[in-house]
């Protein structure tokens, strides 16, 4: 049984991470990531959650203290945003390629400067490439139901992958939701308790992080990239599993009113729901547009992103962070990347909004199509400057 | 020749553990003084010790893939993390034994570190691992420069000291600044136990590294490891230098438990610093006036250790 109730997404999340049984925490506190880590300080201090809460003196060391737990076996849990991932990034990349599953809530903010609190999606790309498997949630619910499930996913012995879940700062941190609770029963039932491969224990002496020379490094490399481009069918598996014991299923590209649509409008994250208002209005007035949702970023889903997207004409993606010099956003460019191979492609519109905070409304959305519709070619523009 | 060997052989296997944990085939230069600390402290601490190493020499010569020197559980993430990798591995292993994950047994966790690695880029690492509490062992093998990308000076090399990045050139002789005091900046952290060492004391260092691992909490142990490629020597040299630079007092033997100092060679008179410096290569170019200046340095310093000595033993 679940039980739903009002909460803040933060706390909600950290309630997640207090079910999961989580044996090690290390956090910096950084701005709009904190309510999370607060909350999981009280769980620990008031004896609800049994777990060791490191409190370190910068994010680098986070991650660090998280690769040390997580080798040795513990489940581990961060939380960052902006400055603290960029700060943490090194390490990022290190776990990862040392195959260490750990839970990251990357609560999203942009990357100074100028210096912003608030939200956009420019501190998560600056690690696309770092061999996390990457999530974008759109609500409190999603995030609460992905910490199980990245935990699920990442401790997989056949995944083995540290497991990021990006919720929009404050729109997102700092707003109460309804969300659905789930019984420490259902959640043992989904969650079992992390059973590593190998792990820094003396029974059994494994030497990890080894010095790579030229003559194995490449190989070393593409182990790790097989194995990374072969964790879909376990994402799918613990969405699937999740989906069978909540009713709740989630799928690596969420779509919305896509059936016959000419015009797709691309988003990541909470944009998703402000958007579906905009799909709600213009459909309304006859126009076959409809909206896809990027849940899964890494590995990016190719296959179902392409099908999403069948037979429209026109393809409007939302980026929320610059690419300076390139094709336009990070997710514009993976989307055109997408649609290369096909013989026939809509075409691709790029726009960037939403950064440092900035609103975007419904309306936003419908005026966007419309500019997309009426100017041709291939282009990008960032939406919304005040000149 | 054979006899005397032999007659080692007798003493070393009555006072030293024969088991290796750092076993031989590692890529370490000849001479080596570092990899010689090392297994002393490997063997001390056992085979319930987890290592997390920060990058350097030591890591590099004892883990090319896909081979590894290390009979212990052993892990490597970055250059400047070690403590807070140790600080991971401490805390995990705490949870999971209290909750039953894994049986309670004591198991030592160590981290390690060149100079570089602790009193540079990782010193803010380590800082927070001791400020936290955290019950692990803290080694820095201290060869006073970045040997491993090819001798660049570090806030550890010694003042005068000719470096890739502090050469002695003609209008700077070397390194400017004096050596960073690491082992009183860890002190300073009021941490249960911090001691100096140098392999060529090997007994002393190892009745250090047995203390620190018994003591709960965060120990520090600060070793001076004498690197013949770096220091212009010649590697049979490695032990008489480590010897020298203790007995001119340049790095003195000292332990702090629990905030009292105690001089572990407390010698009567000190050498003069120039039969420490004359026999390595990296001090050729320092000038009579320039030594002196070091000799002053040296006997001040020493005198501040030996009133810590008096002040903390009063009563």
């Amino acid at each position: 049984m679940a039980t739903r109730v009002g909460i803040e997404v933060s706390i909600a999340a950290a309630e997640a991470v207090k079910q999961a049984n989580t044996d090690v925490i290390a956090a910096y506190p950084i701005t709009p990531q904190t309510h999370i880590v607060e909350h999981l300080s009280e769980l620990v201090n008031n004896g609800e959650l049994d777990a060791e809460f490191v409190p370190v003196e910068s994010e680098h060391s986070a991650m660090s203290v998280c690769s040390g737990s997580s080798a040795a076996g513990a489940r581990t849990f961060t939380c960052t945003s902006s400055q603290g991932l960029a700060l943490m990034s090194e390490i990022v990349y290190a776990v990862s390629s040392l195959r260490l599953p750990m839970l990251m809530i990357l609560a999203n903010r942009s990357l100074n400067s100028p210096l912003s609190i608030w939200n956009d999606h420019s501190d998560v790309m600056s690690i696309r490439d770092c061999g996390w498997i990457q999530v974008f949630v759109e609500n409190g619910q999603e995030v609460y139901d992905h910490v199980f499930i990245g935990y699920r996913v990442a401790e997989d012995r056949n995944v083995l992958t540290p497991f990021i879940i990006n919720l929009d700062g404050f729109v997102l941190t700092h707003v109460i939701e309804p969300i659905e609770m789930l019984d420490q029963e259902m959640v043992d039932r989904y969650l079992p308790p992390y059973q590593p491969l190998y792990r820094l224990h003396p029974n059994q002496p494994v030497s990890i992080g080894c010095f790579g020379p030229p003559v194995l490094f490449t190989e070393t490399k593409r182990a790790q990239d097989e194995a990374f481009n072969s964790t879909m069918p376990h994402i799918l598996k613990g969405w699937q599993e999740f989906g069978d014991l909540t009713g709740r299923y989630y799928h690596p590209v969420e779509t919305y009113k896509t059936e016959e649509a000419k015009v797709i409008v691309v988003t990541q994250g909470s944009l998703g729901e402000t958007a579906s208002i905009a799909i709600d209005t213009l459909r309304g007035e006859g126009e076959p547009v409809g909206l896809v949702s990027i849940r899964l970023w890494r590995p990016f889903p190719f296959e179902e992103f392409r099908e999403a997207v069948k037979g429209a004409e026109l393809v409007v993606v939302m980026d929320r962070a610059i690419s300076y010099g390139g094709p336009g956003g990070p997710l514009a460019g993976e989307i055109r990347a997408a649609l290369y191979s096909q013989e026939v492609h809509p075409r691709v519109v790029n726009f960037i909004i939403g950064l440092g905070g900035r609103d975007v409304a419904p309306d936003d959305f419908v005026q966007m199509v419309q500019q997309a519709k009426a100017r041709p070619g291939e282009w990008y523009e960032i939406y919304g400057v005040r000149e | 020749m054979d006899k005397f060997l032999d007659r080692l052989n007798i003493y070393a296997s009555r006072l030293v553990l024969q088991k290796e944990y750092l076993m031989p085939g590692h890529r370490a230069c000849q001479g080596c003084a570092e990899v010689l600390a090392l297994r002393l402290v490997a063997k001390v601490l056992g085979r319930n010790n987890i290592i997390a190493s920060a990058t350097g020499c030591m890591e590099i010569v004892s883990s090319p893939l896909p081979l590894t020197s290390w009979n212990v559980p052993w892990i490597h993430v970055a250059f400047e993390n070690a403590a807070a990798v140790a600080s991971g591995i401490e805390a995990g292993l705490k949870a999971l034994m209290r909750k039953g994950g894994l049986p309670q047994q004591k198991i030592n966790v160590m981290a390690m570190a060149g100079d570089g690695g602790t009193s540079d880029i990782g010193l803010q690492a380590l800082s927070g691992a001791m400020e936290r509490g955290h019950d692990f062992v803290y080694v820095c093998f201290d060869n006073e420069a970045y040997m491993n990308t090819g001798i660049q000076r570090s806030s550890s090399t010694p003042f005068g000291a000719s470096t890739t990045t502090s050469p002695a050139g003609k209008v700077v002789p070397g390194q400017t600044t004096w050596k960073k005091n690491m082992p009183e900046i860890a002190a300073a952290h009021n941490i249960p136990y911090v001691a100096t060492a140098c392999p060529s004391y090997p007994f002393d260092l190892m009745e250090k590294v047995k203390k620190a691992a018994d003591i709960e909490g965060p120990a520090y142990i600060h070793i001076l490891s004498v690197c013949p490629t770096g220091w212009r020597l010649p590697p049979q040299l490695a032990i008489h230098a480590g010897r020298l630079a203790v007995e001119t007092g340049i790095f003195p033997l000292y332990e702090v438990e629990r905030g009292k100092y105690r001089l572990s060679v407390d010698l009567p008179e000190l050498r003069p610093v120039e039969e420490y410096l004359k026999i390595q290569g990296r001090f050729r170019h320092l000038t009579p006036e320039m030594i002196d200046k070091i000799q002053q340095r040296v006997l001040e310093e020493y005198e501040k250790l030996k009133k810590k000595v008096e002040m903390t033993n009063e009563g």
